[in-house]
């Protein structure tokens, strides 16, 4: 008789330490309330998956910045742009915790030959979970370095077949009236959408994103996936991703409906090329005194720069 | 049946007359009230309450606090004529001065930790940034106010030369608000409410102008 075991034991099906040990003063809290009986159970049953540390991890040696300093996870959680939690970068960290992680899928669709719905918890297993040092450089002029955790987003288009007529890839992000308050705003039109160009979405350094710091995605940074694209302002790496899109025309993003005249569709990390209102040939690194000269893509030139070979940068922002 | 309001209020009568030991108690407690906000900044920086980028918190905390301050000196007029208590008057200086004290430490912190002194990058900016040009416009503006806000000075300048100079702060206040509307994020909803608080005080003062006649 063949006995099959799993060969993995993903992060989130384990509980968590505290849930573990609470379990017998829920159940008595939950008694004493009268709740005991039926739905409740589920709830108990529902782990909060974000923080949690992902087993398994390994650092590529390929991308690490020797030079620079990792940020503190505490500028990480606390200083984040996400808003469908609100503008201010100090209402996504206390309002993103109703966010829901599990259950979650992911649809892939458009121009492929194996659409398919992900769960989440599939997505750990699709390729091996891979740490990565990134600048992560906002449009803002502030900038930190940070330690994903993730894999190439090209192993995942790989085993889902783009057709020969996906040019682009679209990223459409969760919108939830009942748990963003960011919605009601009409700072942009929602749902959050971003995208990229086939090869950019192919390039190694683009970076389907599970966590950070060895840990499962904080909520208000996009739990509980999200793209890194290092080279590019940060805005074009969309947070709690729902769908994946292949298409044929570039993809309408949030931010070019709402903005046309400050970012294109590539809006590449470019200190030649000022924003309507400030500067980019500098930036604020968090946690630094001075400011530091910024880097053309961000420093990822060597990597990205052919892939922009014969266009004008300071046309195609 | 029409509404008719009769100005000041009877109900603030009670604090009409104050001693002048009075009066210079109510300016102590607004000096006192003014420095609040900057207390805060050098005792939560090194305890961390700035939060994680805190150049960047001082920078908008010197600015809220500049067009709050300017909002209470514009206030005091219309709530003389509101409450009656004339002595109101008698804070407007130091109303002021917080104003250009917020403003001064506002531009510092633009001229040291934004731009490090570089002037070239202040002058670029100055020319080509908007919300910096208005920003620049109405603390330059700023200045000879401050400098005029003593006794000697306006006895130098005469009252009606003093008071026409000092109608300047109605620019000053619609250059910070433009200055805030044009550098916030998108949907801004605060400076409106700063543009609205203004605009309110302003009509206050024409409606008691055209009272006046």
């Amino acid at each position: 008789m063949l006995i099959r075991r799993p060969d993995v034991i993903l992060p989130s099906e384990i509980t968590d330490a505290s849930l573990f040990h609470g379990r017998r003063d829920w159940i008595r809290n939950a008694s004493a309330m009268g709740l005991i009986a039926g739905l409740p159970v589920l709830s108990a049953c529902s782990v909060e998956a974000q923080g949690m540390k992902l087993a398994g991890v390994k650092p590529n040696p390929q991308y690490v910045l020797p030079d620079e300093k990792i940020n503190k996870a505490e500028d990480f959680k606390n200083y984040c742009n996400f808003y469908e939690f609100g503008t201010d970068k100090s209402e996504p960290p206390v309002l993103a915790k109703a966010l829901k992680t599990r259950p979650w899928t992911i649809t892939i669709e458009g121009e492929v030959n194996k659409p398919k719905v992900f769960d989440i918890d599939e997505l750990y297993k699709l390729a091996p979970l891979e740490e990565r040092v990134y600048r992560f450089r906002c449009v803002e002029a502030w900038s930190m370095v940070v330690p994903w955790v993730g894999f190439s987003l090209a192993e995942l288009i790989k085993r889902v077949e783009p057709r020969g007529n996906a040019k682009y890839v679209e990223f459409v992000t969760l919108a939830d009236k009942a748990i963003m308050p960011g919605l009601r705003s009409s700072v942009l039109d929602w749902p959050y959408v971003e995208g990229l160009r086939m090869d950019e979405a192919m390039h190694p350094l683009t970076l389907l994103t599970l966590g950070a710091y060895g840990e499962m995605l904080p909520n208000q940074n996009g739990a509980p996936v999200r793209m890194v694209v290092p080279w590019k302002y940060g805005f074009k790496s969309g947070k709690s991703i729902v769908k994946i899109r292949f298409v044929e025309k570039e993809p309408r993003t949030a931010w070019v409906k709402s903005g046309p005249s400050e970012y294109g569709f590539y809006s590449n990390v470019n200190p030649n090329v000022d924003h309507a209102r400030w500067s980019q040939a500098t930036e604020r690194r968090l946690g630094e005194f001075g400011k530091r000269r910024s880097l053309m893509f961000n420093g990822y030139g060597e990597q990205v720069a052919s892939m922009y070979a014969g266009m004008d940068l300071k046309k195609f922002i | 049946m029409a509404l008719s309001v009769t100005f000041p209020l009877t109900v603030f009568a009670p604090w009409r007359s104050l001693t002048n030991a009075q009066v210079q108690r109510a300016k102590w407690v607004l000096v006192a009230l003014g420095m609040l906000p900057l207390a805060r900044m050098l005792i939560g920086l090194p305890l961390g309450w700035l939060g994680v980028n805190p150049i960047e918190f001082v920078t908008r905390s010197t600015g809220t606090w500049t067009i709050v301050s300017l909002v209470v000196t514009l206030s005091i007029t219309p709530l003389r004529n509101i409450t009656g208590w004339v002595w109101l008057v008698r804070l407007r200086r130091s109303a002021g001065l917080i104003t250009f004290f917020y403003a001064a430490l506002h531009f510092i912190t633009y001229v040291w930790l934004d731009r490090f002194f570089d002037v070239n990058d202040i002058i670029k900016d100055i020319i080509k940034r908007p919300f910096i040009t208005v920003g620049f416009a109405a603390f330059v503006l700023l200045i000879p106010l401050a400098i005029t806000s003593n006794n000697a000075l306006i006895k130098k300048l005469g009252a009606q030369n003093w008071q026409r100079l000092h109608n300047l702060v109605y620019v000053i206040a619609i250059l910070a608000v433009v200055h805030f509307i044009w550098l916030a994020r998108r949907n801004p909803i605060e400076p409106y409410i700063y543009a609205a608080i203004f605009a309110l005080l302003f009509a206050a003062r024409i409606y008691w102008r055209f009272k006046a006649k």
